[in-house]
């Protein structure tokens, strides 16, 4: 398969301002623009946009706005996991030899349609993600003894993360008492282990090897690509284990000859505090049942290896462009210029992009 | 609205079902997503068991499953302390007001 490398990025601020989506594609658009060397509108042949919001022919109107003509573009719609889903098909157009250089860009705003599958009847009128989140949560609980102290140190870990990426929608630091004494959403959820929606944007370049040094001297290569769909109905789920996750996370390993223990740094999909719990079980990074341990001493030794950016819980949720912010978290992190954030010798990294509770996921490996 | 909803909305909770493989079919399809032929439609057992529950503030949710396959969310009538996975429970009462609702309550209350 051919090499194909990230070699531009781009984000803008997440917030709680409610914006046009066109603005927030373009906004974020126009910093790749403005931080990639000898990139012109004429060398992108693919343009590609990852939303849940409702707009239409958001491929055409972001490639209009940026003067670009490409012979691809179109939009990307997959839940929470839209950004990665849009990443991959930017990918595969790669490998296939269709187009050299596609620019993938995803953008929602606070409070989008795409938190509720309206599709999925067995949720009953339980259908907001925080119900999954606590039926996750108690069975966590439940199975492993999990206790509301190791879910609150995701939350401090991750928002104490975010105070060093100038992106992210909140930069307040939270002690693991203040969490655990946040408002309660449920009995098993605290509203400070939840993840919020925000608007945002953020983009990346993908290029062919044969043009990527054209536009940077470090391309970050996409060495391996695992995705998975289980089913959309939560009520299908093992409430313990993100199914999908393991099975995409095999994958990304077997694709790109790894195993979990050469991933320096990853960003994963920290909706809610106990997702961060088995996500860094369910890719391996530790044993089943480790997994509040394996975070606790992340934390306690102040190891940025997991969400350095701050995952979803610290930096935002702004849904169709989380997965492609975790890919430039990575990005800068295997460039060594994630400034504060920076993780030391970091060859090899993760994203881990879900969607409706696990019900899908996706993987990527990233090395530099 | 579809063949679900429409039972729902009169108070029966229904699933369809292949005749060909003589499975449910579920969540509700008009096709089996085995062999894709046409399904009929039947009432599904109002006796199941509670697979994981929370609350929020004063409502007991759970996931309840029956005919050991159909998993819903509803509310639980009963207390949360009183009430565990594994627990069976009745389906007292379904509606459909433009979203699915399902209240259970525990089996000899």
């Amino acid at each position: 398969m051919k090499k194909i490398a990230v070699v531009g990025y781009g984000n803008t601020k997440f917030t709680k301002d409610k914006l046009p989506i066109e603005s927030l594609l373009l906004e974020s658009t126009k910093q790749v623009f403005d931080t990639t060397k000898n990139l012109s509108q004429d060398l992108i042949d693919g343009v590609i946009v990852s939303t849940n919001d409702n707009s239409k022919y958001l491929g055409a109107i972001l490639s209009e706005l940026s003067g670009i003509k490409p012979k691809i573009s179109h939009t990307v719609e997959h839940l929470c996991s839209s950004g990665s889903s849009a990443v991959i098909s930017g990918f595969s157009y790669i490998a296939s030899g269709l187009v050299d250089t596609v620019l993938v860009t995803g953008a929602d705003n606070i409070g989008n349609s795409g938190q509720i599958l309206e599709w999925d009847k067995s949720r009953g009128e339980y259908d907001r993600p925080i119900y999954w989140a606590s039926m996750f949560t108690k069975a966590h609980k439940r199975q492993f003894n999990t206790t509301d102290e190791e879910l609150a140190i995701v939350s401090a870990k991750n928002h104490k993360h975010a105070m060093d990426n100038p992106h992210a929608y909140t930069h307040k630091p939270y002690t693991i008492s203040e969490i655990m004494n946040s408002k309660n959403i449920t009995d098993d959820l605290r509203i400070l282990d939840c993840s919020y929606s925000c608007s945002g944007g953020s983009s990346i370049l993908l290029s062919s090897e044969k043009t990527a040094k054209k536009f940077t001297d470090q391309p970050i290569w996409i060495s391996g690509i695992g995705q998975k769909t289980n089913s959309a109905s939560f009520t299908k789920n093992k409430l313990t284990t993100l199914s999908s996750s393991v099975m995409a996370a095999n994958d990304a390993y077997k694709m790109a000859k790894i195993t979990p223990q050469e991933i320096d740094v990853a960003e994963i999909h920290d909706a809610f505090s106990v997702c961060e719990l088995m996500a860094v079980e369910d890719l391996n990074f530790t044993e089943k049942n480790t997994g509040a341990q394996y975070v606790r001493n992340l934390f306690n030794t102040e190891d940025r290896k997991i969400n350095p950016r701050g995952g979803l819980i610290g930096a935002g949720h702004p849904l169709g462009a989380t997965g492609i912010a975790q890919i430039v978290e990575i990005t800068q992190q295997l460039q060594n210029k994630a400034e504060k954030r920076q993780i030391s010798n970091a060859n090899h990294g993760l994203i881990h992009n879900m969607s409706a509770a696990a019900t899908s996921s996706s993987v990527l490996v990233l090395k530099s | 609205m579809n063949k679900f909803e429409s039972e729902l909305k009169t108070g029966n909770f229904v699933t369809s079902e292949c005749n060909h493989c003589n499975r449910v079919v579920w969540p509700p399809s008009d096709y089996c997503d085995n062999c894709f032929q046409k399904v009929s439609w039947r009432k599904i057992s109002k006796n199941g068991t509670i697979i994981e529950l929370s609350k929020k503030e004063n409502d007991v949710f759970c996931i309840s499953e029956f005919e050991n396959k159909i998993r819903i969310m509803g509310k639980l009538d009963a207390q949360i302390d009183m009430a565990k996975p594994g627990q069976r429970v009745k389906l007292s009462k379904c509606l459909f007001n433009g979203k699915n609702r399902f209240f259970f309550s525990l089996e000899n209350n």
